[in-house]
């Protein structure tokens, strides 16, 4: 089981075809139901307060414009735990969105960087590109099982050749 | 309740959503968010044309298109987005022309950080639920009768004697005691007219005590300096009609006032620095030994490249201006390099966070400051700036052009 993460990060869509698979989908939605569940905190909608953008100096410097340290503050935590990404390319807001261009910008930067394995795909606009599309991405979660499976033997080696 | 709609990229994201709401529900008025489906988005931003990158723009401006076509009918439009966005600045912008130009509906535009505090937004929330429930007062743009207006300053308090459409009197004092202030400025603005405090028909205060004098004075119209200054600064420089924006240098802080049609859109506030302000200039014509009055037309006949002013700060820049003066630089140089050092700070620190429209109306008391004047204007690209008469007197003049028509107090 890999930790994926979706971008747009609040895509149901895309957290759906990940959990499908058997995988764990990093989600927006997951990181705001801790917050708002949090009772100490009362500022609607999303609990977000002056002290989020503050921890979203983490990822963007305090020259950037405090929604976007906001959204990072909430979306930087999932990159860092991501061990792979999901990426599709001009979403439209109905498919999921943070409503900021230079949070997305940051935000895939970010993904990309972190030297992943990652999918980047287009957002389709026809039924042929969306079949291909949901192909894609179901093939490179299957991957990610190998891999997974890989990666668990190549631990079990290393804990059985320090038992030996 | 007033209805404020909320036009912004995402405000929840800066965790200010809250501080709005607060603001709001101060003056009594509660935010509103226009509703609008997905569908709409597309189409009104189609429809508006600026291709905006951040979904949160576009739905930005999808609400301000729902307002304009009536989907929803908000009493007033607060406009917000991130402060240093470049993107957020220019749709907030083009957004609130587009509602100015299509609706009656008044609209305060602010850019915001996570430091965004709900007594900063007080007096924007104040101004729009005033405009909105004395929309009659501020359309007022001729003084009737013998009105009485009272601006208690952070420094000074001014009083104005008005009399059909006319000023008969002024008063100026230092700002001590605010009601004791505030008698001794209107004894002076009594003074020579034949009048007193039973004769005048209404009293208005602003400013920072506009509260304690309305209370004392029992005055008809106590208002936020944002609505008074405005409206006081376009009445003297004729400029009711259209776009113009008031620039106050204030001896303690200082204003940025976006005005439409004698209303208030926009605002920016702050005692900066002391070397952005006209206490740096007095203390300059301390060190050059020459009163305030003179200090204009000196730095006007001097250049500022000639005097070296490596600081803006009221204490290394005040010396710089003395080494100038001991090397045998000449004093109208040092008068113009501390006039060009304020305009030049202001410009930095506070202009960039506001649209300036033309006219720029300069008011206050260091509107009286010719050389300060000329470097605004140059500072700006070399923009008209108008100085009206009456200048140092404007939170006076437009308390007492407000309250006007509110009724004789002597029939009461």
């Amino acid at each position: 089981m890999v930790k994926v993460a979706v971008y747009p990060p609040n895509s149901l869509i895309l957290a759906d075809l990940v959990e499908r698979k058997g995988h764990t989908p990093l989600a927006l939605q997951k990181q705001i139901r801790q917050k708002i569940k949090d009772p100490e905190i009362d500022s609607p909608p999303m609990n977000i307060t002056e002290e989020d953008p503050i921890k979203g100096l983490k990822y963007a410097a305090i020259e950037v414009p405090s929604g976007v340290r906001g959204r990072m503050s909430i979306i930087g935590p999932i990159i860092d735990e991501a061990e792979a990404a999901i990426i599709v390319d001009n979403a439209p807001f109905g498919f999921g969105c943070v409503g900021c261009a230079r949070t997305n910008e940051l935000s895939i930067f970010c993904l990309r960087k972190k030297d992943i394995p990652t999918l980047e795909v287009t957002y389709p606009t026809s039924r042929d590109e969306t079949m291909d599309m949901v192909n894609k991405i179901n093939s490179f979660l299957d991957n990610l099982n190998e891999l997974d499976s890989d990666n668990a033997d190549n631990a079990d080696n290393t804990d059985n050749e320090d038992n030996e | 309740m007033v209805k404020i709609a909320l036009v912004s990229c995402g405000t929840e994201y800066s965790g200010i959503q809250k501080e709005i709401e607060k603001a709001a529900l101060k003056f009594g008025a509660e935010i509103i968010l226009p509703e609008i489906d997905l569908d709409y988005i597309n189409e009104a931003y189609e429809k508006f044309g600026f291709s905006a990158q951040s979904s949160s723009l576009k739905l930005m401006i999808a609400r301000a298109m729902s307002i304009v076509e009536g989907k929803c009918k908000p009493d007033a439009v607060f406009i917000a987005t991130c402060f240093r966005c470049a993107e957020g600045a220019l749709v907030r912008n083009e957004v609130r022309r587009f509602i100015q130009n299509n609706t009656r509906i008044p609209v305060v535009t602010y850019s915001f950080t996570e430091r965004t505090k709900a007594d900063e937004l007080f007096i924007r929330m104040e101004a729009l639920a005033t405009t909105v429930t004395r929309r009659s007062i501020l359309a007022r743009e001729k003084q009737e009768g013998l009105t009485l207006g009272l601006d208690s300053g952070s420094t000074t308090t001014k009083a104005v004697l008005m009399e059909n459409n006319k000023v008969i009197g002024t008063g100026w004092t230092s700002t001590k005691d605010i009601i004791e202030s505030a008698k001794i400025a209107a004894a002076e603005a009594f003074e020579g007219t034949g009048y007193n405090w039973n004769d005048v028909e209404g009293i208005g205060t602003t400013g920072y005590g506009r509260f304690t004098m309305g209370k004392e004075f029992k005055a008809e119209l106590i208002q936020e300096e944002l609505s008074v200054n405005a409206k006081g600064a376009v009445y003297l420089a004729d400029c009711q009609r259209g776009e113009a924006t008031v620039l106050d240098i204030g001896g303690m802080d200082n204003k940025v006032i976006t005005v439409n049609d004698g209303i208030p859109d926009n605002f920016t506030m702050g005692g900066i620095c002391a070397g952005a302000s006209g206490r740096f200039l007095d203390m300059t014509s301390r060190r050059l030994d020459v009163d305030i009055t003179e200090l204009g037309p000196l730095a006007s006949q001097g250049d500022w490249r000639k005097a070296m002013l490596n600081s803006y700060c009221i204490v290394f820049g005040i010396q710089d201006l003395v080494t100038t003066l001991a090397a045998g630089g000449s004093k109208a140089d040092v008068a113009a390099a501390a006039c060009h050092s304020v305009s030049e700070q202001v410009y930095e620190q506070q202009l960039q966070e506001i649209d300036i429209r033309e006219p720029l109306i300069q008011v206050g008391g260091t509107s009286l400051i010719s050389g300060l004047v000329e470097a605004v204007s140059e500072t700006l690209g070399g923009i008209d700036v108008i100085v009206p008469e009456y200048s140092q007197h404007i939170g006076a003049v437009g308390a007492a052009l407000l309250v006007s028509g509110m009724g004789n107090r002597q029939d009461k």
